[in-house]
């Protein structure tokens, strides 16, 4: 089967992280990504079942991969050669069971939750898997299969970039309804990390909320307050203003819920005005920080710039919640500590707890995709041969107008096989 | 000799390029054969004894109102205030007019024994003086007099302890003026009436107001009901101000209203062939103007902006009243359109204007764009009495680069006004319900009016809405040589030649259009018949 493979060769890393210097995605020319004829990963045993990736898309943290800009902290969290992708729509090649111990027919449609926790690896199950919150599992490198904290970074799982099957464990199986399009459903991934940050700001109804990037966990933020609001969850924040880079972005953050879609180097402007703030001094030239500011900043970039950022326009007692990968950052904290400001990382899923009652975020993902029909987010299919254009479109999604770029892999094969 | 009254000239094969303002620039312009340019009339001679003048008008005031000495007594509270930055443009070489007449009422002050006198500058909205401008306005002798002594001060529209409400007129205005100035025994207020809408009641019913007071008269409404605010019975901001002047009158408050015009010598010796007609122009005005013209081309931008900043008008005193507000103002307008009222026969279908460097809030700062559209749309295109030089439908063509710059210290405001609400809409009636109050009561903008040098947050809008009356009439604005984006924003269209500009107005005014330039400054009204 033809597979896209990670290998661990420095010299490729090194070389990626050179080209990627002219663009976000270059890294696929020169770097450790290469399409292998391979075999199929074997089975892992009682609990795991086969499927066939049908699309899967490309996020940000691919990317850094790909570009060798990924953080060191993962090198013992991941495992050599691997198979990317982990946004992943499959269909069932054998019956199985879902995550909730339904069954799941040959056929069906299936999406992934990536995360490879205590279940999947045959132990005895850590604190945070035992409450369904398997996004803060302990143990990602232990058990009967190699590490990796996700499917997607795992020797022994395959992933989502391959015409081939992979293996899943029940533990990681949703079932797609049928109202929900391929393109719905290659989002719910995404759209659950998303969530996930919305709920991890723990807002109010009379929260400003800042949104600082727009690519698809921006906007997947922006729709979340939209859809938790709608569906009576949680409150509408007094104030949703989203700064992002490209007009196209700030079009669909409007479309989505935002009260404000504003240009990046005008988010500090407007949060502001919208706080009634006032401004202490310059910084390098430019606004200095807020005296006052937003209740709650949630950086979907996770770079030293917009964190920085997030502190200026964070109010004192504030929270900022990190959905962008951050890798090292050189940062003055001396805001964060005077305004006793709080930052928190929002990493994937797991469950949320909202009114007492605990919902996989996963099964929330997918009643938000079907609210916002999020699939209309996904830009581009390429096949698995064009792999180098498909991650320079993704380097390149904002300038260009996308929003989120999949590998179509086998789409035509699978409506086959279910008419047939 | 006389002056030679202003003109309109038609254009011929014969006539040479016109001089055309843009911006930080000019350049020469030829018009289309046919089309008309209005010249401003010649300045007025000055007065001859400009001290002699004054303290004649203080002793024999105008309409119901004693002469200035027998107002004056000691242990009076006495209140002088005073026309701002805003005014005259370009700021005069010393000594400036308000100076001479303020020095004048001391004298008097102090052989009566006056001993509690403050200075105000009548800010209303815009910004805080800076000390050197306070002292070119007022001399060194006065400012270091009082200053000092916290005895000069500048209106502050946000200081509550300083602001009394006296009432509302029959039309339901607030009038929330100056404390100070308002419970004096003598307000003296000094003008420089530089065009037919200055002075009068305003000169209190605005310059010592607040936005309280303001905005019943600074909106979308009253300006489209200004047709023009130069000619008072159809100037709905005039009759407002009128209605609150009368109030503060009947609440006990005695004005002594000093007013003056002066006259339109515009430019200095080495500048004069700017205010000159062009047929006129000797070896001299052409070698100035190729030095200059080149010059402020190549200069970097701050450099050109410097040089033109710094120019002082030779401004001179032509006339001087003073007494009861009304009575003076009558007779002061008079003057004012007698000084620069040009009679234009017929509209037009499309005008055109280049747009110098300054405007009342751009003194020794930056014109940004939406003091642009405010010089072309709300200043020159309302120079009229009568009806506007061009036609209902027309289109107005104006010459400014119309660069996105901000002076970040006098203009913050403007700097969101342009990111968030022009973004937006351009729509005055719309940002007016949607956006002013939040600028008007922004506690940083509050701030910085209060202890900066910046104007008002809520002074973008107003300089919007001095627009409304033209973007209402005019079916298309052009900027040539305009930023595209910018002028994009402003909902103005950009060219980058007049032939480009005639071309795009083809489709509001057909093929044939009539073209009315005019060319100012030196400042003109037309008079349309």
């Amino acid at each position: 089967m033809k597979a896209l493979i990670i290998e661990r060769k420095v010299s490729r890393f090194a070389a990626a992280r050179l080209v990627s210097s002219f663009g976000s995605g270059r890294g696929a020319a020169l770097g450790p990504l290469r399409l292998f004829d391979t075999p199929a990963p074997k089975d892992l045993g009682p609990g795991w079942f086969s499927v066939t990736p049908v699309l899967a898309g490309i996020c940000g943290s691919d990317l850094a991969t790909v570009d060798g800009r990924s953080s060191h902290y993962f090198e013992h969290l991941v495992s050599f050669p691997f198979v990317p992708g982990h946004e992943v729509l499959g269909v069932m090649n054998e019956a199985g069971f879902d995550a909730f111990g339904d069954p799941l027919l040959e056929g069906d449609r299936v999406v992934l939750q990536p995360v490879l926790g205590c279940a999947a690896r045959g132990i005895q199950l850590c604190d945070a898997c035992r409450e369904g919150d398997v996004g803060r599992c302990q143990f990602l490198n232990v058990g009967h299969i190699r590490a990796g904290l996700q499917t997607g970074y795992c020797a022994d799982t395959g992933g989502g970039w391959s015409e081939g099957p992979l293996r899943a464990h029940q533990s990681q199986l949703y079932k797609v309804p049928d109202a929900l399009s391929d393109d719905d459903a290659v989002t719910i991934e995404p759209m659950a990390c998303a969530l996930h940050g919305a709920l991890r700001a723990h807002h109010s109804g009379s929260s400003t909320v800042a949104v600082l990037g727009a690519g698809t966990l921006g906007l997947g933020v922006v729709a979340a307050f939209a859809f938790l609001a709608a569906t009576g969850r949680s409150p509408r924040p007094s104030r949703l203003i989203v700064g992002a880079r490209y007009p196209s972005q700030r079009a669909v953050a409007k479309h989505l819920g935002a009260d404000e879609a504003v240009p990046t180097d005008q988010l500090a402007r407007s949060v502001r005005m919208a706080t009634r703030s006032m401004i202490s001094g310059k910084s390098n030239g430019k606004m200095g920080p807020l005296t006052g500011g937003a209740d709650i900043v949630i950086d979907c970039v996770g770079s030293a710039e917009s964190l920085k950022e997030s502190l200026e326009i964070v109010a004192p007692g504030g929270r900022i919640v990190m959905i962008g990968m951050p890798g090292k950052v050189n940062v003055d904290l001396a805001g964060l500590w005077q305004r006793e400001v709080e930052i928190v990382g929002a990493y994937a899923y797991g469950v949320e707890h909202l009114d007492g009652v605990t919902v996989p975020t996963f099964s929330l993902a997918m009643e938000m995709v079907a609210h916002h029909h999020t699939g209309t987010l996904v830009s581009a299919h390429y096949p698995i041969d064009r792999f180098e254009e498909a991650l320079a479109h993704a380097g390149a999604a904002g300038p260009r107008g996308a929003v989120k770029i999949v590998f179509d892999l086998g789409r035509k094969k699978a409506t086959e096989k279910k008419e047939g | 000799m006389n002056p030679r009254p202003g003109f309109v000239l038609e254009v011929d094969r014969s006539t040479p390029p016109t001089l055309m303002w843009k911006g930080e620039s000019f350049g020469l312009q030829k018009l289309p054969t046919g089309s008309r340019i209005v010249y401003a009339p010649e300045p007025f001679d000055a007065l001859e004894d400009p001290q002699g003048a004054i303290r004649d008008a203080l002793e024999n005031p105008t309409g119901d109102q004693k002469p200035l000495s027998a107002l004056l007594f000691a242990g009076m509270r006495l209140t002088i205030c005073f026309d701002d930055i805003s005014l005259p443009l370009p700021p005069m070489l010393a000594p400036d007019i308000r100076q001479m007449v303020i020095e004048a009422v001391l004298d008097q002050a102090a052989e009566s024994g006056v001993d509690d006198v403050v200075l105000i500058a009548a800010l209303a909205l815009h910004r805080r003086m800076t000390e050197p401008e306070l002292r070119h306005a007022l001399g060194s002798r006065v400012y270091d007099a009082f200053a000092p002594h916290g005895l000069l001060m500048q209106h502050d529209a946000e200081d509550p302890s300083n602001l009394i409400h006296l009432g509302q007129t029959d039309h339901g205005e607030d009038v929330e003026i100056n404390k100070r100035a308002a419970e004096s025994d003598l307000l003296v207020y000094v003008n420089i009436n530089l065009v037919a809408m200055d002075g009068g009641h305003k000169s209190v019913a605005t310059g010592l107001a607040s936005y309280k007071s303001l905005r019943h008269h600074h909106n979308p409404k009253t300006m489209r009901h200004s047709k023009s605010f130069m000619h008072a019975p159809s100037s709905e901001l005039h009759s407002a101000n009128w209605r609150m002047g009368r109030l503060i009158k009947d609440s006990g408050v005695n004005i002594f209203q000093i007013e003056t015009t002066l006259n339109t010598n515009t430019f200095p010796e080495s500048f004069q062939f700017l205010q000159k007609r062009e047929w006129e122009w000797g070896i001299k005005d052409r070698m100035a103007f190729a030095a200059s013209s080149r010059a402020l081309d190549l200069a970097p931008r701050k450099m050109a902006r410097n040089i033109l900043q710094g120019i002082k008008a030779p401004h001179a005193l032509r006339t001087v009243y003073a007494g009861e507000v009304e009575a003076v103002h009558e007779k002061i307008t008079a003057d004012v359109w007698e000084q620069q009222g040009v009679a234009v026969s017929g509209q037009t279908d499309i005008v055109t204007m280049g747009l110098p460097y300054i405007s009342p809030y751009n003194v020794n700062s930056i014109m940004n764009p939406i003091l642009v559209a405010c010089l072309g749309l709300g200043y020159f295109f309302n120079s009229y009495r009568g009806k506007p030089v061009v036609r209902e439908g027309g289109v107005a063509i104006l010459f400014h680069p119309t660069r996105p710059e901000f002076h970040p210290g006098h203009h913050p405001s403007y700097i969101d006004f342009f990111e968030q609400v022009l973004t937006e809409t351009t729509d005055p009636v719309v940002m007016s319900e949607r956006y002013e109050e939040a600028y008007a009561t922004d506690p940083w903008y509050i701030h910085l009016y209060r202890t900066g040098h910046a104007y008002h947050g809520v002074h973008p809008f107003y300089m919007w809405y001095w627009c409304s009356h033209a973007m209402e009439h005019l079916s298309k604005v052009i900027i040539v040589g305009g930023d595209p984006a910018t002028v994009r924003r402003l909902g103005f269209q950009s060219a980058t030649t007049l032939d480009d500009a005639l071309e795009m107005a083809k489709d509001s005014v057909g093929m044939s259009p009539t073209i009315t330039h005019l060319h100012t400054p030196p400042l003109l009204m037309a008079d349309v018949t």
